[in-house]
C-alpha cells in the first residue's frame, strides 16, 4: 500500500487538484463573508457557518487520502453494491428522513446530515459505467439502451417525490455517458427537437407551432433535389407526433401544472405579457433570483471587495451561502472574480474530458463522463440560475455551495476518477 | 466526433456565462452605487436654517424646536393607555387608530404617532417618557416668526413637491423648501446644505452598522443669515393700519432702492402656517377666494393707477416740449371728447401745470396728454414715443426686484390698441383715459412706489430689492447698485415735485399735513367695475396715494392702493401720511388720523356685492 501510495502521488493529475483547491478555496472565502458577523470573525470559529464549512473541507482532505489509498479495481468491483445500498438509503429516506425547507432528502446523523442522493450520484456513475462497459454489453441493441436508462431511472424515480427536482435532472444528465458510448444521436436530436417544440408553445402557443412547421416542411419540398425521394409516411408521423407533443404540452402546463410550476416558466421565458404581473412574480417567485442579479451587477467590473459586499453584508440574497454563494463571488470580486470562476470550471472540466479520452479501461473513461456530466449540469443550472438566464431549480455549485454532504460527495466523485487515471498505465500490465 | 461533443458544450457555456456577466456587470452596472443600492441608506443631518432680520438688526424669523412622538410598533410595551393619551392630550381613540396605522406602514421602523407637540407638552412629557417602550420623542426645527406681520413678503416652508423633487437633485422627498416669498427667492441661501450619514442595513431595513466605516459621510453646512431691507416696525405698524381694508402697500428708499415694506391686506400671522394646525389653517386661508389673504396685493395687484399718473403725464408732456411750466389750459369742470363731456373735480378755472396737479384737474391733463400725441404725425408715433417715456419709470414691465411673485401691471401700445380696435382704427380720444391714470393702464403698487422714488430722485430709480446683507456682508449686485435713468431731463422735474408738495399745502391732501416733514404726494381716485351675476356693476372708486418724503432729501417713496376706499386722500392719503411719518420721526403726532385709520375698517362696502342687494357706491360716510 506504500508503495502504490508513492505512485499515486506521483501519477496524480496534479492539474485538476491544484483547480479543485482553487474552487474550494474560492469557495470558502466566499462562504465566510456571506456569512460572518462581528461575533464570528475568527476563522476558527466552528459553530459558526465558515468554521463548519472548513471542518467539512479538512474532513475532504481525509477522504481525499483514503480514497486515494484504496485500490483502484475496487471501484469497479463494488459499484453494483454500492448502487444498491444508496437506492436503499434513497428508499429509506420517505420512514426515516428529516425534512429541512420542504424536502425529505435527509438523513440526521447527529454531527451531519446526511444526504443519500449525493451518494447516489457516485453510485450511479460508477454502476452505469461498469454495466456499460461489461463485455456483453451493446449499446446498439434497444434491449442493452433500455437497461442503461434503468439504472438512471430507478434513482430519479425515487429522488423526484422528495421533491428534489434538481438532483433528479442530474441523472438524466448522465445519459450523456450513454451517448459518448455510442447511443445514437438522432436520441440527443429527438430530446432537443422536443424541448424547442416545448419552449416554443409554451411562448407562441400550438398554432403558430404548427404554422412554423408546415413553413418548414413547405420549404423543404421546395428546395429538395428533384432526385430525392420524400419519405412520405415517416415525414407524417413525425408531423403527426409534434401536433400531439405540442397540445400535450400546452394541455398539461395550463391543466395540469400548477401556478407556482407556470410562474416560474412565465419568469423564465417572460410569458406574462402584463407589466404588473410581472412585477408580481419577480417580487414574489423571482424574488431570489432578482436580488442575486441585482448583486451580480452591482459588483460592476472590479466588485466591491472582499467583505466590502453592501448586499451580502444585509443578507439580501437568501441562500447566498448554499445555492446562491455565485452573487458574492459577482459582488465583491466583479466581473473579474466571476470571469476567473467561469474560467476556472471550464478549465477543469475541459481537463477531465480530456482525461477521460486518454483512459485505456473503458469502465475508467465512463466513469469520468459521468464525472463530467454530473459536475458540468451543477455548474450550469446552479450558475445559470444565480445569473437569471435559467429558471430557479434549487442545486448546489460543486466545491463552492455551503454544506458537508455536498463537498464531501463531489470531492470523493473527483477523487475517485483521478485515482482510476493515477492508475491507467498500471492496467496494461 | 463524439469526442469533443462534451468539450463543445463545455465552452458554449463557459462563453454564454462570460457574455451574460458582462451584460450584467459590465454594460448594466450604474456607477451611481451608493444611491440606488437597497443595502444602504443615507440618514440626513439637517442644518439649521438662517435666521432673516430686518435692516435695522431686529430679527424677524428665527427657529424653534418642535417635538415629535414616535412609535416603533414592534418594541410597544403592555403601557397605561389611559395616563399615556392624557400626557399627549390625545384621546384614546386617535391614539388607536395612529398606531395602528403606523403597525400598516412598517412593525419594525419608526412613525409619527404624534406631531408637533409645543414646548410645553414636551417638558411634561420627557420625564415620563422611559416608562412607556416603543416611544420616543425626535426634534425638528420649526421657523419661528418674531412677529405676527409680513406673511407675505416673507413666505412660508413647506414640504417638497414632485415638482421639485424632479427639478432639483439637492432634495429628498419629506424635506422642506421655502415655498413663497423671501424663504423661496433666498432658499440657496438659507438652507444651507444637509450632512449624510451612510448606514448599512440588511434586508429587513435594520441598522448593522455605518457604511465603509463613515469613509463617505458629510457634515451639514448651517444655512447663512439674511437681513433684509424691510422695516420690523414700519411693516407692522402698516399691517396695523391695514385692517378692516384691502388693498397693498409697498414703500422704498429712493437712494438705494430698498424695500421698506410690502404690506397687503387682508393678510395673516406668520405663525399660523406651521406647528400641528398648519394644513388647517392653509386650506382656511389658500380657499378664502374673497379676500385672498395669501394674494399678495402689494406686488400683485394691478389696478389703474389714477390721478397718481398725471405726474407721469405731465413729465412726459415737459420732455416733449408741448406745454412748459407756464402754459395756461382751460377747465370747463370737465372737457370734451368728440361731443362728450368728461368730468372734473377741480373747481373749473385756468390751470397751469402746479394748479393742475395740486387739484387734479383732468381737463388740463386730457389737454396735455392729446398734445403729446398732437406732436406726431400719427397717434402711433405718439404712442411709441409716450410709452418709451412712461417705461423709463419701470412700468409695463416686470420690475425685476428679488422676490418670486410679481406682475408686469401694463403700459398700453400701439400693438395692443390695435388688437383691440384693429389697424388704424384707434385715435387719440381712445385713448384719452390714459391721461387720467385710468382706462388700460395697470400697475402694481410696488411700481408706483418705484415710479414715486424716480420722481424723488428727479430722474432715476435703483431696482427695488430686499436682499441687504448676507452674514452682515452688504450685497454687491450691480443689477441693484447702479441707477437706472429716466427719458425725463432732470429740470422738468422741479415744478412737479413742488406741485406734489403743493398738493400737501394747498390740494386735495391738505389736511393730511404733518408737522415738521415735508411731503410731496399725489391723490388718486379709480373708478373700477366688477361682475355681478354676469352684469357689469361700478364699485366704489379705489383709494390710491404716492407720496415720498422728506421734499429735499427723500427717504422714503410710499404707494398705498385701499380697494374701495373712495377718495385718494381718504384711506390711502391717511395710511402713507401716518406711515412716512413713523418712518421718519419713529413716532405719530397726528393720532387723529390714527385713530381714525384703526377705527374705520371697509368690511361693510366689500360685502356690497355679496349682499345680492341693490347697493350705493361712492357714499358719503366721512
Amino acid at each position: 500500500m506504500s508503495v502504490s501510495g508513492k505512485s499515486v502521488i506521483k501519477r496524480l493529475d496534479w492539474f485538476s487538484v491544484l483547480l479543485y483547491i482553487a474552487l474550494v478555496f474560492i469557495g470558502w472565502l466566499n462562504i465566510y463573508s456571506a456569512t460572518v458577523t462581528e461575533d464570528t470573525a475568527n476563522i476558527l470559529n466552528f459553530s459558526a457557518l465558515h468554521g463548519k464549512q472548513l471542518s467539512f473541507i479538512m474532513a475532504s482532505g481525509i477522504a481525499i487520502v483514503l480514497l486515494l489509498a484504496i485500490e483502484a479495481n475496487f471501484y469497479e468491483r463494488f459499484s453494483g453494491l454500492l448502487y444498491l445500498v444508496s437506492m436503499v438509503l434513497l428508499l429509506g429516506i420517505y420512514p426515516f428522513g428529516k425534512t429541512i425547507n420542504g424536502a425529505t432528502s435527509w438523513y440526521n446523523l447527529g454531527f451531519f446530515n446526511l444526504q443519500p442522493s449525493e451518494l447516489a450520484k457516485v453510485a450511479t456513475a460508477l454502476a452505469l459505467a461498469k454495466y456499460l462497459s461489461d463485455i456483453r454489453t451493446d449499446i446498439k441493441r434497444p434491449k442493452d439502451q433500455l437497461y442503461a436508462l434503468g439504472i438512471l431511472l430507478i434513482p430519479v424515480i425515487l429522488i423526484v417525490p422528495q421533491p428534489d427536482p434538481g438532483s433528479a435532472l442530474v441523472f438524466f444528465a448522465m445519459s450523456f455517458v450513454i451517448f459518448r458510448e455510442g447511443l445514437p444521436l438522432y436520441y440527443l436530436g429527438i430530446a432537443t427537437a422536443l424541448l424547442v417544440i416545448f419552449v416554443l408553445t409554451l411562448i407562441y402557443g400550438t398554432l403558430w407551432v404548427l404554422i412554423i412547421l408546415a413553413l418548414l416542411l413547405v420549404l423543404f419540398l421546395l428546395l429538395k433535389k428533384p432526385s430525392f425521394k420524400v419519405p412520405v409516411i415517416p415525414l407524417s408521423l413525425v408531423f403527426v407526433a409534434t401536433i400531439l407533443f405540442s397540445f400535450s404540452v400546452s394541455f398539461i402546463y395550463n391543466s395540469v401544472f400548477e401556478q407556482r410550476h407556470r410562474d416560474r416558466f412565465s419568469l423564465w421565458l417572460r410569458l406574462e405579457k402584463d407589466p404588473r404581473k410581472l412585477n408580481e412574480i419577480i417580487r414574489t417567485i423571482g424574488y431570489n433570483t432578482y436580488q442575486s442579479e441585482k448583486a451580480i451587477e452591482s459588483g460592476g467590473f472590479f466588485g466591491k471587495g472582499f467583505l466590502e459586499g453592501t448586499r451580502t453584508k444585509g443578507n439580501f440574497v437568501p441562500e447566498q451561502h448554499t445555492d446562491y454563494i455565485f452573487s458574492t463571488v459577482g459582488e465583491e470580486w466583479g466581473f473579474l472574480g466571476t470571469s476567473t470562476v467561469v474560467i476556472l470550471f471550464t478549465t477543469l472540466l475541459l481537463r477531465l474530458v480530456y482525461l477521460a479520452e486518454r483512459q485505456k479501461n473503458p469502465f475508467s473513461r465512463m466513469y469520468g463522463y459521468g464525472v463530467i456530466s454530473i459536475l458540468l449540469v451543477h455548474y450550469f443550472i446552479n450558475i445559470g440560475m444565480v445569473i437569471g438566464i435559467l429558471p430557479t431549480i434549487g442545486i448546489p455549485l460543486p466545491f463552492f455551495s455551503y454544506g458537508g454532504s455536498g463537498l464531501l460527495f463531489f470531492t470523493a466523485l473527483l477523487f475517485i476518477f483521478l485515482k482510476l487515471d493515477a492508475n491507467r498505465l498500471k492496467e496494461l500490465f | 466526433m463524439r469526442k469533443f461533443l462534451l468539450a463543445a458544450i463545455i465552452l458554449v457555456i463557459g462563453i454564454t456565462f462570460i457574455a451574460r456577466l458582462s451584460y450584467l456587470q459590465i454594460f448594466s452596472f450604474s456607477p451611481n452605487q451608493v444611491m440606488e443600492d437597497p443595502a444602504i441608506k443615507a440618514i440626513y443631518d439637517y442644518p439649521e436654517r438662517g435666521y432673516i432680520f430686518d435692516r435695522k438688526g431686529e430679527l424677524l424669523v428665527a427657529n424653534q424646536p418642535a417635538y415629535d412622538v414616535m412609535v416603533i410598533p414592534r418594541e410597544v410595551q403592555p403601557l397605561d393607555t389611559l395616563e399615556f393619551c392624557a400626557l399627549l392630550g390625545i384621546d384614546k381613540k386617535t391614539f388607536k387608530t395612529q398606531l395602528a396605522k403606523a403597525r400598516v406602514y412598517s412593525p419594525r421602523l419608526p412613525s409619527v404617532l404624534v406631531p408637533q407637540l409645543s414646548k410645553k407638552d414636551y417638558a411634561r412629557l420627557q420625564e415620563k417618557m422611559r416608562r412607556f417602550q416603543g416611544f420616543y420623542i425626535q426634534k425638528r426645527s420649526l421657523r419661528y416668526y418674531d412677529t405676527d406681520s409680513g406673511a407675505n413678503v416673507l413666505g412660508y416652508i413647506a414640504e417638497v413637491n414632485a415638482r421639485d423633487l424632479q427639478n432639483n437633485p439637492h432634495y429628498i422627498a419629506g424635506e422642506l423648501i421655502g415655498r413663497t416669498g423671501i424663504e423661496k427667492q433666498y432658499e440657496h441661501i438659507l438652507r444651507g446644505h444637509k450632512g449624510v450619514k451612510y448606514i448599512q442595513k440588511d434586508r429587513f431595513n435594520r441598522d448593522i452598522g455605518p457604511y465603509k466605516d463613515g469613509l463617505l459621510d458629510t457634515l451639514p453646512t448651517q444655512g447663512r443669515e439674511i437681513t433684509v431691507t424691510l422695516d420690523k416696525a414700519l411693516q407692522e405698524y402698516g399691517e396695523k393700519l391695514m385692517v378692516g381694508k384691502r388693498g397693498g402697500i409697498a414703500a422704498l428708499e429712493p437712494s438705494s432702492g430698498e424695500i421698506l415694506a410690502l404690506i397687503s391686506g387682508p393678510t395673516y400671522d406668520p405663525s399660523l402656517l406651521i406647528g400641528r394646525d398648519r394644513s388647517k389653517n392653509y386650506s382656511k386661508l389658500h380657499y378664502d377666494s374673497i379676500a385672498k389673504p395669501t394674494w399678495d396685493r402689494s406686488i400683485l395687484a394691478e389696478p389703474s393707477p389714477g390721478s397718481p399718473f398725471k405726474i407721469l403725464n405731465a413729465l412726459i408732456a415737459l420732455q416733449e416740449g408741448v406745454v412748459t411750466p407756464t402754459t395756461k389750459i382751460p377747465c370747463y369742470n370737465g372737457f370734451y371728447v368728440g361731443n362728450k363731456k368728461r368730468g372734473c373735480h377741480c373747481g373749473g378755472g385756468m390751470r397751469d401745470l402746479n394748479s393742475g396737479i395740486f387739484k387734479s384737474c383732468n381737463a388740463y391733463f386730457a389737454v396735455a396728454f392729446r398734445k403729446i400725441y398732437d406732436k406726431y404725425n400719427t397717434t402711433a408715433e405718439g404712442m411709441d414715443v409716450w410709452e418709451e417715456h412712461a417705461k423709463s419709470f419701470g412700468l409695463g414691465t416686470y420690475l425685476g426686484y428679488d422676490l418670486p411673485t410679481g406682475r408686469p401691471g401694463r403700459i398700453p401700445s400701439k400693438e395692443y390698441y390695435d388688437r383691440v380696435y384693429g389697424k388704424n382704427r384707434w385715435a387719440s380720444s381712445y385713448i384719452i383715459s390714459n391721461s387720467i391714470g385710468q382706462g388700460e393702464i395697470a400697475t402694481t403698487p410696488i411700481q408706483l412706489a418705484n415710479m414715486t422714488a424716480a420722481i424723488a430722485n428727479k430722474g432715476y430709480y435703483f431696482t427695488p430689492h430686499i436682499l441687504k446683507e448676507i452674514e452682515g456682508a452688504p450685497i454687491d449686485i450691480p443689477e441693484y447698485t447702479i441707477p437706472k435713468h429716466t427719458t425725463i431731463d432732470k429740470r422738468h422735474f422741479d415744478g412737479v415735485v413742488q406741485a406734489m408738495a403743493n398738493v400737501y399745502e394747498h390740494g386735495t391732501a391738505r389736511w393730511l399735513k404733518v408737522n415738521d416733514i415735508t411731503i410731496a404726494g399725489k391723490t388718486g381716485t379709480v373708478e373700477n367695475f366688477t361682475r355681478i351675476d354676469g352684469v357689469r356693476t361700478q364699485l366704489t372708486d379705489h383709494s390710491v396715494f404716492i407720496a415720498f418724503a422728506p421734499v429735499e432729501n427723500p427717504k422714503i417713496a410710499i404707494a398705498v392702493y385701499i380697494e374701495n376706499g373712495y377718495f385718494g386722500s381718504r384711506y390711502a392719503g391717511h395710511i402713507a401720511s401716518l406711515m412716512i411719518e413713523k418712518y421718519i420721526k419713529g413716532e405719530i403726532t397726528r393720532t387723529d388720523l390714527e385713530k381714525r385709520m384703526l377705527e374705520k375698517t371697509l368690511e361693510a362696502e366689500y360685502a356690497k356685492p355679496y349682499s345680492g342687494q341693490p347697493f350705493k357706491i361712492n357714499e358719503r360716510v366721512w
